[in-house]
């Protein structure tokens, strides 16, 4: 469904993203996992068009986003969701405003039409009754199912999910991913989640990609890469600061360093 | 929504006090649109207009009549000035117009002086006598001059 | 070391050209919006409340103390040419065409320019802007230029308000605290002041408004999206904003004297 080809992003001298290629798969769960710094945010800026590759392109269905003209990027807009990692929210509507504010923008529907379906997502996020209360009443967790909400209103093709789990304490954490799993398998919608919590990850990834520096260096099913041998991906799902990917040191020796202070 | 109605008002209110202010404004102190609808035009030239500028007064036995409107040069020679006269008074063919002071280094108006004729100045009409601007170095350099051929 | 100084030199004068290079471009895709967009009456209305009603208080604060300080000082200056009965137009003069517009638009800066920077440099930080963007809804058209035009439309009205209540308050202080002849004052302030003054003012004001609304957005939407990010676009905002008035200010003056 969405498809990146030498997938290149710079900034400045630094490689975000090194010519990587992925294939994010109708009705699935892909998740994104890498470390900090390991490019998977950028990559996500890169399959929403939030941002243009520097190098190489990304397809949508069959449309090359970088090529698309704002018009008709706006209206594949319709087909995305995403679920920010602070949720980003509009902090000047309430709720229900926030979760109906693509269909005021967007259609002419009937209020009470309006009405049914905010409704109607609300309650399968848990956030029913809460429509009065303005963002900055809720709590992180609430937060982010009002924004899971939102980014499904419109029913789209795709969500992507940035982080969606850092900030929450686990039982949240937990809601959210069991949230994202179920509304995947309900609705046939295709979800995207970039994250750095293992756990979650592989228990609800249909595919994982594992990302470092900027590269794909694992992909496959979630249980495969649970299973994998290969040292880089078990350092990183073991969660140990030594192994093939290195510990990032000081170049220079401590005591030299303490010296040169000293002359 | 009535909370946005009431920032309509509000806003609605703003925007028309600003709007009246500036008209009044316009009306009042610039006197826009009240120069040309009361009143009318004459003209006059002068060998040398000095200091006199548009807005300068145009006064008549000492009371105010009108203001100039324009000054600018005619055949790179003469000033050429355009006054407007309040509504209702009447200045005869043969007025004299001339540059004054007031005070020693005050500001220059133009002081009218009727003459004898029976017949009126027409809108648009020149004022055709008409006395310079007295040049105070002019005066000083002819004083030292004419003392030193004695 | 000269070589270095060229260099730097050199670097913050090309940096500054593609700042500006920047905010035009960025500017000018906002108001293509004004044309295109639906009309987004609403936001308007909603921006010029809280950027223009919002003001309104400290700008009459501003422009009664204006008033009364320009006629007490005035009358202390005129009074040694034995030269009172100018204090009217001294007064009316200088607030309409320089004070109104520029203390106007200082305080505006103060007021609503640095609000606008942070509101819109926070919505950058939590990604709201990017949040809309998902949603198919351009913040170009939908957050920086209701807040443009409202600077735009709201400050010409802010600063005839200013005049009014300057030349009210140096009224006060010339003719009831000062005795200066009521009938001078007034007849001279509206001897003096010409539809030129008043159109001057104006431009300005509307100038002003336009660079107030400009650059704050500018700042806001450029900003690095970190807490430090914000608050330096906000100080920015209000330093870049002040000194591009009095700049341009200078330029206008010269061109209507």
């Amino acid at each position: 469904m969405i498809r990146t080809e030498g997938l290149v992003r710079q900034f400045g001298d630094v490689v975000a993203l090194d010519h990587t290629n992925i294939e994010i798969k109708k009705d699935q769960v892909t998740v994104i996992l890498g470390g900090s710094g390991s490019g998977k945010t950028t990559l996500l800026r890169m399959l929403s068009a939030l941002d243009a590759p520097t190098h190489g392109s990304v397809w949508f269905g069959d449309e090359d986003l970088a090529q698309l003209s704002s018009k008709r990027l706006y209206e594949l807009r319709g087909k995305m969701g995403m679920v920010f990692q602070y949720s980003a929210l509009l902090n000047s509507l309430n709720v229900y405003d926030n979760v109906a504010f693509p269909l005021h923008e967007h259609s002419d529907l009937d209020e009470s039409v309006i009405q049914t379906m905010v409704q109607m997502k609300l309650e399968q996020v848990g956030m029913r009754g809460f429509e009065q209360l303005m963002p900055s009443e809720l709590s992180g967790g609430m937060a982010k199912r009002v924004a899971f909400a939102r980014a499904m209103i419109a029913d789209p093709d795709v969500v992507f999910f940035d982080e969606p789990t850092s900030g929450l304490d686990p039982i949240s954490a937990g809601i959210v991913t069991t949230l994202i799993h179920d509304i995947t398998k309900k609705t046939h919608m295709t979800s995207v989640v970039v994250t750095h919590d293992v756990h979650a990850a592989l228990e609800i990834a249909d595919h994982v990609i594992l990302l470092w520096q900027g590269k794909v260096i694992a992909e496959g099913q979630a249980d495969a890469i649970a299973q994998s041998e290969d040292p880089r991906v078990v350092q990183f799902i073991q969660g140990r600061p030594d192994g093939p990917i290195p510990f990032s040191r000081s170049k220079t020796p401590y005591h030299e360093d303490l010296l040169r202070v000293r002359l | 929504m009535t909370e946005y109605k009431r920032i309509e008002l509000v806003v609605g209110m703003f925007v028309f006090i600003g709007i009246a202010s500036m008209v009044w404004m316009a009306l009042k102190l610039g006197q826009v649109g009240g120069l040309g609808s009361t009143g009318y035009a004459v003209e006059a030239v002068f060998q040398d207009a000095g200091g006199v500028r548009a807005g300068s007064d145009v006064m008549l036995a000492g009371v105010v009549i009108g203001r100039v409107s324009d000054v600018h040069l005619q055949n790179d020679e003469e000033a050429k000035l355009i006054m407007q006269i309040d509504e209702g008074v009447k200045l005869t063919t043969d007025a004299i117009a001339s540059v004054r002071t007031k005070g020693i280094i005050g500001e220059r108006y133009i002081r009218v002086s009727q003459g004898a004729d029976r017949e009126y100045l027409e809108p648009g009409a020149e004022i055709e006598e008409t006395e310079s601007a007295i040049n105070i170095e002019d005066l000083v350099s002819k004083y030292i001059f004419s003392s030193g051929d004695k | 070391m000269i070589v270095n100084l060229f260099g730097r030199i050199g670097r913050s004068t090309l940096q500054m050209i593609a700042k500006l290079g920047d905010v035009t471009l960025l500017s000018s895709r906002s108001l293509a919006f004004a044309g295109k967009s639906p009309w987004q009456g609403e936001h308007y209305v909603r921006q010029i409340y809280a950027l223009g009603v919002g003001s309104f208080v400290i700008i009459a604060i501003t422009g009664a103390f204006t008033g009364m300080v320009l006629a007490l000082q005035g009358y202390y200056t005129l009074a040694k040419f034995g030269s009172e009965s100018l204090l009217g137009s001294a007064v009316a003069l200088s607030i309409i065409r320089e004070l109104g517009p520029v203390l106007g638009a200082l305080m505006l800066i103060g007021r609503a320019g640095s609000s606008i920077t942070a509101e819109i440099g926070i919505m950058r930080v939590t990604g709201q802007l990017d949040a809309l963007e998902m949603m198919a809804v351009n913040p170009l058209a939908r957050i920086v230029l209701p807040r443009i035009m409202a600077t735009l439309i709201a400050l010409p009205l802010l600063v005839t308000l200013f005049d009014l209540i300057g030349l009210a308050a140096g009224y006060v202080v010339g003719v009831d605290l000062l005795g200066v002849n009521a009938g001078a004052y007034v007849g001279e302030t509206v001897a003096k002041v010409l539809p030129e003054d008043l159109y001057a003012g104006w431009v300005k004001a509307i100038a002003f408004g336009f660079i107030v609304g400009v650059i704050c957005t500018y700042m806001g939407y450029r900003a690095e999206p970190t807490t430090e990010g914000v608050a330096k676009a906000t100080t920015q905002a209000v330093v870049a904003g002040s000194i591009s008035v009095l700049a341009v200010d200078y330029i206008l003056t010269s061109f209507f004297l």
